[in-house]
């Protein structure tokens, strides 16, 4: 099984309930699977400071203070860090990509969680409940966050093979489902140059769209490449900092279901993870048709009101 | 008179519990099913169930001879299984609404997802909206009804169950044909409409699909 569940919100005045309503969603979801979870949050700026770049760095196991201190020595710049439960949060000014590599030479075997501006990724092993209680999941704010709840199928229970797979500058990928041809894939892109962290199916779709949209392409382009590269069950959330996509295989057989309302568009993949949104009542609700891309677009004035 | 449960504040066992005990009858209303699972399942009397609201997998899976009615949209494989009674989904169903039924009568007012009535043994399946694909996948007995449209591969390896679709039907499955409508046939539509509250619809209007048999014996074409 496994669960997924995402928020895009609409109307400023939710940002600040972002990440009670995705708690909320999470923990319903916890049935389909709990032996590890993640977040993606866009716009929590404790977490990922307006203005500046954010790395997550999983299981790390050192002072957040020493962490900053090398990263800072490594970019010549001031490096904030703090611990979220297993995760420690770095940013600082400049490029996420520039803090990637500097996170990359101080620490070559850390697992890189996510990096962008506007996005923090918290993954680890764990029942989704306790993960989101230990990160303070419920205190988030932002406009947009993104949650996994994983029964893991076909790679080791690890933070690596935990979801979300963050992979492109303040891209996030969850998957409900097996990709069938993974190994195949997985082995072309190595040889075009694109470095794995995981054995995870689920990786290798996220390295396939990050390198699609680094390539120039849109999200629906990019996805709709997927759907006819990518054999196996699928639901796939797909977010950046400004959109928020939803797409499923051929057979549709892992579920999900949409809801929008003029505050929000919400996803998850079972109705009752929606079941406590503010509104659901009069939302519109219905179940993605399958390998058709649904996507939506933040508005250019919410980005600016939100930088 | 009729009593109410509330899922918001009772436990779902209980109320399942409560909905099978021996000799039941009357009216039950099921409040904030919240998209919860398993509401309403294996009802055994002649009682009617009402539930006010969303409902998640399973609803009133292998019911028989409850009147059942979900106000709102139901999850994955709503009444399958059932063997009699009625189950009535006033919004849409998600995949494999029917799923199995052998007996009965399944109403989705709205549009039923993939796989609806596969495997049907005997249920019949009205649909006001349209259905998606694979639905009737090997669907032995029983008739299913689509007022709208259907999706990919309908009734792929199908055996005896008769399909009536009055949309557009975007592909057929393996072994699945279009038939010429006989009276009884627009006899037997019109009545499963009625049945199902829609007696204005004109049966002229429905093409009808079922098996051509060709997959019924061994074929040595078939083999590799």
């Amino acid at each position: 099984m496994c669960g997924i569940v995402g928020l895009h919100l609409r109307n400023p005045e939710l940002h600040a309930r972002l990440g009670e309503l995705l708690t909320g969603m999470l923990c319903e979801m916890e049935d389909r699977g709990a032996d590890s979870a993640g977040i993606a949050v866009y716009g929590d700026d404790g977490w990922s400071p307006a203005g500046l770049a954010t790395i997550s760095l999983v299981d790390l196991a050192a002072p957040a203070a020493e962490v900053a201190a090398a990263l800072g020595a490594a970019l010549h710049t001031e490096v904030s860090a703090r611990a979220v439960g297993d995760v420690l949060l770095a940013s600082a000014a400049g490029t996420p990509e520039a803090l990637l590599a500097a996170a990359r030479a101080c620490y070559p075997h850390v697992l890189v969680g996510g990096f962008g501006n506007d996005v923090a990724v918290l993954k680890g092993v764990g029942s989704p409940r306790a993960l989101a209680q230990q990160w303070g999941l419920a205190e988030a704010t932002g406009w947009q966050g993104v949650g996994h709840t994983r029964m893991a199928t076909e790679s080791a229970v690890t933070s690596s093979g935990a979801h979300p797979y963050a992979v492109g500058p303040d891209q996030c990928l969850v998957h409900n489902g097996s990709f069938a041809n993974h190994a195949t894939i997985r082995r072309d892109l190595r040889a075009a140059g694109i470095e794995f962290d995981s054995e995870n199916d689920t990786e290798v779709g996220a390295r396939f769209v990050a390198r699609a949209l680094a390539a120039g392409a849109d999200v629906a382009t990019a996805l709709t490449d997927l759907t006819t590269t990518f054999d196996g069950f699928y639901t796939l959330l797909v977010s950046n900092r400004d959109s928020f996509a939803v797409v499923r295989d051929a057979i549709a057989c892992k579920p999900a279901v949409i809801a929008e309302t003029d505050d929000w568009v919400a996803m998850a993949s079972e109705y009752r993870a929606l079941a406590s949104l503010p509104g659901v009542e009069r939302a519109r609700i219905w179940e993605p048709e399958p390998e058709v891309v649904y996507a939506w677009t933040r508005s250019p004035q919410a980005a600016e009101v939100a930088a | 008179m009729s009593t109410t449960f509330d899922l918001a504040t009772t436990p779902l066992r209980e109320v399942n519990a409560a909905l099978h005990v021996e000799g039941l009858a009357g009216e039950y209303v099921v409040e904030n099913p919240r998209g919860a699972h398993n509401v309403a399942v294996g009802l055994d009397a002649p009682v009617t169930v009402t539930i006010r609201g969303h409902v998640g997998y399973y609803a009133a899976g292998m019911n028989q001879r409850a009147d059942v009615t979900i106000e709102g949209n139901a999850g994955t494989g709503v009444a399958e299984n059932m063997m009699s009674g009625t189950v009535h989904v006033t919004g849409n169903a998600s995949q494999s609404a029917g799923a199995t039924g052998r007996g009965g009568l399944l109403v989705v007012d709205g549009d039923a997802a993939a796989r609806c009535g596969i495997s049907l043994k005997g249920l019949d399946i009205v649909v006001g909206g349209s259905i998606g694909h694979m639905s009737a996948f090997m669907a032995q007995r029983g008739r299913l009804v689509v007022r709208g449209d259907a999706g990919d591969a309908l009734g792929d390896s199908i055996y005896e169950a008769r399909l009536y679709v009055r949309g557009s039907v975007r592909s057929l499955g393996a072994d699945c044909v279009a038939k010429e409508m006989r009276p009884e046939h627009r006899e037997e539509l019109a009545g499963l409409l009625k049945a199902a509250c829609y007696e204005d619809d004109d049966p002229a209007d429905y093409t009808r699909y079922g098996s051509a048999r060709t997959l019924y014996h061994f074929h040595s074409d078939n083999t590799y």
